[in-house]
């Protein structure tokens, strides 16, 4: 009787979450396999539920065919394999120098973990004023009122200014203002994981070090790392992850256009893509992209964890 | 230097080391610092560039080489901001849906938490598997179909299709359950000795206890609502329900060339400023809340 009584009464709290995740979880991931492997389908076409769409594999061949994919797919890869391993070893830097003061330890803590609340379309915004170049750049002879703080930076330095952002601007040059900012705003989700591992590490193997007064990075490589791998991997792992998902800081710096004025979508990624053939309601491709993102990522978590595994001592 | 070098070493030699190795000890720790200043430099320097770059006129802001300090503060860039970018009706807009749906997703959580934290049913660990399962799944498969649902609801343009979608969220669930898996059972058992509801021990038990993760789930909530942009986009584009990062976005377009940039930072410093008070009063629960989703890891 009790038993039976408290079976009733946990669905009913359970209840309100289950009924919002059968209708926007458990269906969009039936619905969104359905319409990827539907040859063509497109919710305009679908309206009145006259037309039919045969099963076929057509949409995820055109989503792959497409040079858009191809330079997207690129751009996301470059993202991804530059900003996660420099996040990374920079956090890892920070941390363990962190871990190694007292005075001003608090103070610094606190600076670092600033750009994890801040709004990545807001600040994207000042990125690209830091970067932008106020003249008639991209001309024969441009005429320029102000080249922007990095630029003036790199003159001060006796250094030549570089078109970062502004129309006929190279693709590096993109791209490097992208993988500062990434860099820049993945720093402090990493530094406070790492530091709450550094926190966790038994002291007894620093003494030791001490005692054989083993060098600095000796100790860096042979000890913090070694045990600081299981958050090194959620690290990274965590950091691909959100990589393969870039988008909303390429439009915080380049706006809605995913790049330069002279070569708009130069930029974009797989996610952008994504909101692209939706826009131009292509459901089908739309699907057929997310569910490669979807395995991208699974593929690339499996190996990492392939790796970790190997490689991670607890 | 190896422990048996350690062993035969005098006193004197000693006294050395102790001497050589504090030198080394405070160079080192002059390099740390030096880095940690030049890193927490580099950090701030978007921060410092937005805010002095939002007190500047049009023509000092284009100076080269630019000044470090303006020569002259406006505030009437702020004022024109926020008109120029209508941040008011923006402001109100993100308050409405971040409090009601950071309530909504409130009661939700702390029900389901308690189901799968303290009550037996039938299938518990598989549904709490399945829940954790969909984690995995990048968001933007979900969105092309509730892109559909919410439209042939008739949802676009109107507050709940940005408040309903996401009231459920496995990974508070998660973090809720966890806490509330501390609390000891012996207090539940306890509790329906005396005939005390489910309900009320709940709120008079466990909301009371777990405080510190409800606040965590509140903050990042709300830091959601403000800091959401690909689908207040998609499906609530209008005047009347923009929200905030959104409105940003659109009032200005232009992010290169010839821009009104002390305008456009000034309201960028605008659009972070709860963010950042925020940090300063509430940080502790953010941190603990983003370390405590590393450990699940």
């Amino acid at each position: 009787m009790v038993e039976s009584k408290q079976q009733w009464k946990a669905w009913l709290y359970l209840a309100p979450a289950i009924i919002l995740l059968l209708v926007f979880t458990v269906w969009p991931i039936i619905n969104t396999v359905a319409m990827a492997f539907m040859e063509d389908y497109s919710g305009l076409a679908s309206i009145g539920g006259e037309a039919t769409f045969r099963f076929g594999f057509g949409n995820f061949t055109r989503v792959v065919q497409n040079a858009e994919f191809q330079q997207a797919l690129t751009n996301t890869m470059i993202l991804c394999l530059i900003t996660v391993p420099v996040s990374t070893l920079l956090a890892l830097l920070i941390a363990v120098a962190l871990n190694a003061i007292k005075p001003l330890q608090k103070a610094l803590q606190t600076i670092f973990f600033l750009p994890y609340v801040t709004n990545s379309i807001a600040i994207g915004m000042v990125f690209a004023a830091m970067f932008n170049v106020i003249g008639s750049v991209g001309t024969r002879r441009p005429l320029i009122s102000s080249y922007g703080i990095v630029n003036d930076l790199i003159r001060m330095f006796g250094g030549n200014w570089v078109n970062w952002i502004n129309s006929g601007s190279e693709y590096w040059a993109n791209m490097f203002v992208m993988i500062v900012y990434i860099v820049w705003n993945a720093l402090p989700f990493k530094i406070l994981i790492l530091l709450g591992g550094l926190a966790g590490i038994n002291k007894q193997y620093y003494e030791a070090a001490k005692v054989d007064s083993t060098p600095r990075w000796r100790v860096l490589t042979r000890i913090t790392v070694p045990l600081l791998s299981p958050m090194l991997a959620y690290v990274i792992i965590t950091g691909f992850i959100a990589g393969f998902k870039e988008y909303t800081s390429i439009v915080g710096v380049f706006g809605e256009s995913m790049g330069p004025v002279h070569e708009a979508h130069r930029l974009n990624t797989m996610v952008g893509l994504i909101y692209d053939s939706l826009a131009s309601n292509n459901q089908g491709r739309a699907s057929a992209a997310a569910l490669i993102l979807f395995m991208i990522i699974l593929v690339v978590t499996l190996i990492n964890l392939r790796v970790s595994k190997k490689r991670v001592h607890y | 230097m190896s422990q048996n070098t350690m062993q035969v070493m005098s006193a004197q030699n000693m006294r050395k080391t102790s001497t050589r190795q504090k030198i080394t000890r405070v160079l080192s720790q002059t390099g740390v610092y030096a880095f940690l200043g030049l890193m927490a430099a580099v950090v701030l320097f978007p921060f410092y560039w937005m805010i002095i770059s939002s007190l500047k006129s049009l023509a000092e802001y284009r100076l080269s080489p630019p000044t470090f300090w303006p020569t002259q503060v406006l505030i009437s860039n702020y004022s024109e901001a926020f008109t120029t970018a209508s941040l008011g009706m923006l402001f109100k807009n993100t308050m409405i849906v971040g409090i009601v749906s950071t309530l909504l997703s409130l009661v939700i959580t702390i029900f389901t938490a308690f189901a799968f934290a303290r009550l037996e049913f039938k299938g518990k660990e598989l549904l709490f598997a399945l829940l954790l399962a969909t984690m995995m799944i990048p968001g933007e498969l979900f969105t092309i179909t509730n892109f559909a649902t919410v439209t042939n609801l008739g949802w676009r343009n109107t507050y709940h299709v940005l408040i309903i979608p996401f009231l459920v969220s496995v990974f508070y669930i998660y973090l809720l359950r966890q806490n509330f898996m501390q609390i000891p059972n012996e207090l539940y058992l306890a509790a329906k000795v005396d005939g005390t509801s489910d309900l009320k021990y709940l709120w008079k038990v466990m909301v009371p206890l777990s405080l510190p993760t409800l606040i965590s789930i509140t903050i990042l909530k709300m830091m959601g609502a403000w800091n959401s942009y690909i689908w207040p986009r998609l499906v609530a584009n209008d005047e009347a329900h923009r929200l905030i990062t959104n409105g940003l976005r659109n009032a200005f377009t232009d992010t290169t060339g010839d821009v009104n940039y002390p305008v456009q930072m000034a309201a960028v410093a605008l659009v972070s400023l709860p963010l950042f008070l925020v940090f300063v009063f509430l940080r502790k629960y953010i941190m603990s809340g983003v370390s405590r989703s590393g450990i699940k890891g």
